[in-house]
């Protein structure tokens, strides 16, 4: 039971012992800023090592607690991208008074996705989802000048809390309806009955505001503007990546009886995410904004690959989630070096952004050409995917929708391009070094871009560990 | 760097033309099979998705256009100054997705390459282009962009009707081939492939991006844009729209007949208004293509014969009429029609390269243009509808506006007064470097070779013609 207990839950445990180590050094000695982010970063880099030994299926706590091998993978890909957050991320903290914190924080956060990932009943979820998201809003006002940083930190705890709470009731309309929370046992009490199904539109919202479908969206820009842009990397790729993974499985086990009442509400979700995310991404002057949009955006795509509910959707959102956090975090990457040394984040400071920084550039365009989901970048396979899987059930007035909406998300695209390449400039931004962890961060995003997507291999491994029905 | 580029894209021509000699060669030993040159490997096992390539009689000529018009374009930009070593990566890459394309046999694969080969226009002509090259450069990507997302759809559909022996989904275009879709699917499909593919090759009404693509784009983008950019749409037109869905493609061909008429003769009269050299070539493109696409609508093997002939054709020849228009403005800095005059007395060669692409335009015999033009006629009047042979007429009558406009602008441009930039003052340009000579060459040599010879041509897409009609009629 103790070696069980021990090797199932690994993982979590792993990251516990990193926040106790932190958190001891910064109540036992003297770090410089320096250090702590040099031992920060080694840390996390063991943490991800670790994910990938001695994985067991398995459940604890009389299922309270369960993984398996696709749980595994999500919680590597989650863990993968923390590190490179953290990398990107040094520029800014090297001045920052609460380096250590940060990390504390941060590591909250995705100990609290981990067990979210990890629950097979919905209680353990919101414990999780909790868990992960207070630390979260404490991260989003972390830079402790700014009032906008506040700002959004307040914005992000109102709405986390109101989400929260239709989560919490519809957990218990569940439980009233069926008589269990246990995920695997609420299937056989469906029945489709009104209750049921209210409790399934209340559970919805809370998910649907948390990885911000529409028309539950709207703290999202706001946030994202405010917040350092590290933590608004880090919401966008790895809070919304880890909600989404539950939110399947929420799906596709425990509602598995009221798919067709499902399908029909994401299909219309994921139309109106799509097209809204698109129309407000047209319009946004500030990059990290314009990011907020576009990440919009793309959760819509990843709705439809939902809709498909086949081994194949499955495997196709949690792939475009790996390929995501390799293609938002190098967009992101750049914009955090650039915000961190020059302060500007209008698109228009991008005009000729490739004659002093051709290198930023290029990794920048390329980043933002996988989100476009051109080829040969893993983007396009992403997309391709998702929309296969959505097309799977037969419904081609969706995919020709989403495929439509590709070019309005292509123009906007191609617009932040245009400024890098082609727009002149007086006061380009001026030529930036690259630190060296920044610098090995977006190597690993540009190299993940273009391998995750040709080499097949990877998306064949993630489908054969998937489910669907 | 242009160095690198020249080597690179001179061995890729002489692979072309090994692969032709070793094309030959297997069907003169007997080879029968369908597709040559077979590579296949899986790529994505869930969804059956592979990476075959292959190559028949068009591939080969597609890839052999391709060729010639990527060595003549590096070699027209040979000075290009400005971010050379990202302007003939570009190329390149642009070249690798049209190869690429050509040689696919998977609809994952033809899709992939596909959409490779439209980020670099969008850079091309928004980095290097003149004029409103920024607005010209997001039309022409949103454009083919759409295409795709039809093309998408396209192939979704027709994936997802398809059955092979182990009960899986496939992509692969020689499997589908033996499969019979439904009816109702080719038609619900057939018009999202066929128009996807369709916007690539102008057809009209999604025609509007060539004349600014083209206009905007730097000489070496728009002899790509039109010599080989524009052939990927006829060529997943005829290779997967109407290849896969050959029932569709008859209930349907009489939209593409009159589509295609109309884009010939818009194009036609709309190029007689055009008062610069590269809009007169670009709206004649249009024209062009539509011959194309009449061939491909006719749906007999002539016709079909003619409009693979006539891609190849026009794409050598708008290659060089671009070629020329590019050495003629880097010396006069005006494309004006009404501003330019007299140029043969400067610049012999430069003139010579622009009459013979004009009259290769015009249908002269002797060039490929007349070769490929007799061909889809000759085709289209074996369908003996009476409306398909009204269009006929009409498209043949237009090759009458063509030589007034082609005329018309060379008569200006060459002969007359010497004159530029309305000035009559002779000034001191000089003629045709080496680069843009052996371009104009390489170039001068695929159209002569097609229009002396032509049967060379139409032995080697013969059999691949042979094998789409044969599923074109097999009902």
């Amino acid at each position: 039971m103790l070696t069980d207990f021990f090797i199932l839950m690994k993982q979590e445990l792993v990251i516990t012992v990193i926040i106790f180590i932190l958190l001891l050094l910064k109540i036992g000695k003297d770090l410089t800023n320096e250090q702590a982010i040099n031992l920060a970063n080694a840390l996390l880099l063991v943490n991800c090592v670790a994910g990938l030994f001695l994985n067991h299926p398995g459940a604890l706590f009389s299922g309270m607690f369960q993984t398996n091998a696709l749980i595994v993978v999500e919680k590597n890909i989650l863990s993968f991208g923390t590190l490179i957050v953290s990398l990107q991320a040094s520029s800014w903290l090297k001045k920052h008074s609460h380096v250590l914190e940060f990390y504390i924080l941060l590591l909250s956060t995705l100990l609290g996705m981990f067990f979210m990932i990890s629950s097979g009943n919905l209680l353990m979820f919101y414990l999780g989802l909790e868990l992960s998201s207070i630390p979260l809003a404490a991260m989003a006002n972390f830079d402790l000048a700014k009032k906008q940083s506040s700002e959004a930190a307040m914005k992000f705890i109102i709405s986390s809390a109101f989400a929260s709470g239709l989560l919490l009731f519809g957990i218990s309309m569940v439980y009233g309806a069926t008589g269990t929370i246990t995920l695997s046992e609420i299937a056989a009490h469906i029945t489709g009955a009104p209750l049921q199904v209210f409790a399934f539109v209340l559970l919805l919202a809370g998910f649907a505001f948390k990885i911000s479908v529409v028309p539950f969206h709207l703290w999202t820009a706001d946030v994202y503007e405010g917040a350092p842009v590290a933590v608004t990397s880090y919401l966008s790729v790895i809070s919304k990546g880890s909600v989404l993974f539950v939110f399947i499985s929420v799906l596709y086990t425990a509602f598995k009886p009221m798919a067709d009442t499902w399908y029909d509400m994401l299909f219309l979700l994921s139309v109106l995410t799509i097209i809204i995310g698109n129309l407000f991404a047209i319009r946004q002057n500030n990059i990290k904004r314009f990011l907020a949009f576009s990440s919009i955006a793309q959760i819509g795509f990843i709705l439809v690959g939902i809709t498909g509910s086949s081994q194949m959707a499955v495997a196709s959102v949690v792939y475009f989630v790996l390929i995501y956090v390799f293609s938002n975090l190098a967009a992101f990457g750049v914009v955090a070096l650039v915000s961190a040394v020059t302060g500007r984040e209008q698109v228009s400071d991008y005009k000729g952004f490739y004659k002093t920084n051709p290198v930023l550039s290029w990794v920048l365009t390329i980043a933002l050409f996988s989100l476009a989901g051109v080829p040969p970048t893993a983007g396009f396979f992403g997309k391709f995917f998702l929309l296969m899987s959505g097309a799977g059930k037969g419904n081609y007035i969706l995919i020709t929708i989403a495929a439509l909406n590709m070019i309005i998300s292509f123009y906007y695209y191609l617009r932040i391009v245009k400024a890098i390449f082609m727009d002149a400039n007086d006061q380009p931004i001026e030529r930036l070094v690259i630190p060296v962890y920044p610098r090995l961060a977006l190597y690993i995003c540009v190299a993940g871009i273009v391998i995750t997507g040709l080499a097949g291999y990877v998306f064949d491994y993630i489908h054969s560990l998937s489910f669907g029905f | 760097m242009r160095v690198v580029a020249l080597s690179g894209a001179v061995i890729q021509l002489a692979l072309a033309l090994a692969f032709l000699v070793i094309y030959w060669q297997k069907r003169a030993a007997g080879d029968q099979s369908p597709m040559l040159f077979e590579q296949d490997y899986i790529w994505f096992t869930p969804l059956n998705i592979h990476y075959h390539i292959g190559a028949d009689g068009i591939s080969i000529a597609m890839i052999l256009l391709t060729a010639f018009v990527t060595v003549a374009g590096i070699l027209v930009s040979w000075s290009m100054e400005k971010l050379n070593k990202e302007f003939f990566f570009l190329l390149i890459f642009l070249s690798m997705g049209a190869y690429g394309f050509f040689i696919s046999l998977d609809l994952f694969t033809l899709f992939f390459f596909l959409e490779v080969a439209v980020i670099p226009k969008f850079l091309l002509i928004g980095i290097w282009g003149s004029g409103r090259k920024e607005y010209s450069a997001m039309k022409l990507a949103l454009m083919l962009m759409g295409g795709s997302a039809l093309v998408f759809v396209g192939l979704a559909g027709i994936y997802f009707n398809t059955t092979t022996t182990t009960g899986a989904h496939t992509f692969d275009l020689m499997q589908i081939a033996q499969m019979h879709i439904p009816l109702q699917v080719q038609k619900l499909f057939f018009p999202f492939a066929f128009i996807g593919f369709g916007i690539f090759t102008a057809l009209f009404p999604f025609h509007t991006w060539v004349p600014d693509g083209h206009s905007s784009a730097p000489t070496a983008a728009s002899m790509f844009l039109a010599g080989i950019s524009m052939k990927l749409g006829g060529y997943g037109c005829l290779r997967v729209a109407t290849y896969l869905m050959p029932d569709a493609a008859h209930a349907y061909s009489w939209i593409i007949i009159l589509l295609a008429t109309i884009a010939i003769i818009y194009g036609a009269f709309a190029t007689m208004m055009q008062t610069d050299l590269k809009y007169i070539n670009a709206y004649s493109s249009i024209s062009h293509c539509g011959f194309v696409l009449l061939g491909i609508g006719m749906l007999t093997k002539t016709a079909i014969a003619g409009a693979v002939m006539q891609m190849v054709s026009h794409g050598l020849m708008t290659a060089l009429f671009f070629a020329a228009i590019g050495m003629l403005y880097d010396r006069t800095h005006t494309r004006q029609v009404a501003q330019l005059g007299g140029l043969l007395k400067v610049m012999p060669f430069i003139a010579a390269v622009f009459v013979i692409a004009g009259l290769c335009s015009l249908g002269l015999p002797g060039l490929s243009g007349f070769v490929a033009e007799v061909t889809v006629f000759m085709g289209s009047w074996q369908n003996a509808d009476a409306a398909y042979r009204l269009a006929t007429i009409l498209a043949c009558a237009s090759i009458v506006v063509t030589a007034v406009y082609i005329l018309r602008a060379m008569g200006k441009v060459i002969m007359g007064p010497l004159q530029v930039n309305g000035q009559n003052a002779p000034l001191h340009l000089g003629d045709a470097g080496w680069n843009e000579k052996a371009a104009a060459a390489i170039l001068i040599i695929g159209i002569i070779a097609i229009g002396i010879a032509p049967f060379w041509l139409n032995e080697l897409i013969g059999g691949a013609t042979t094998n789409i009609i044969e599923k074109l009629s097999f009902r």
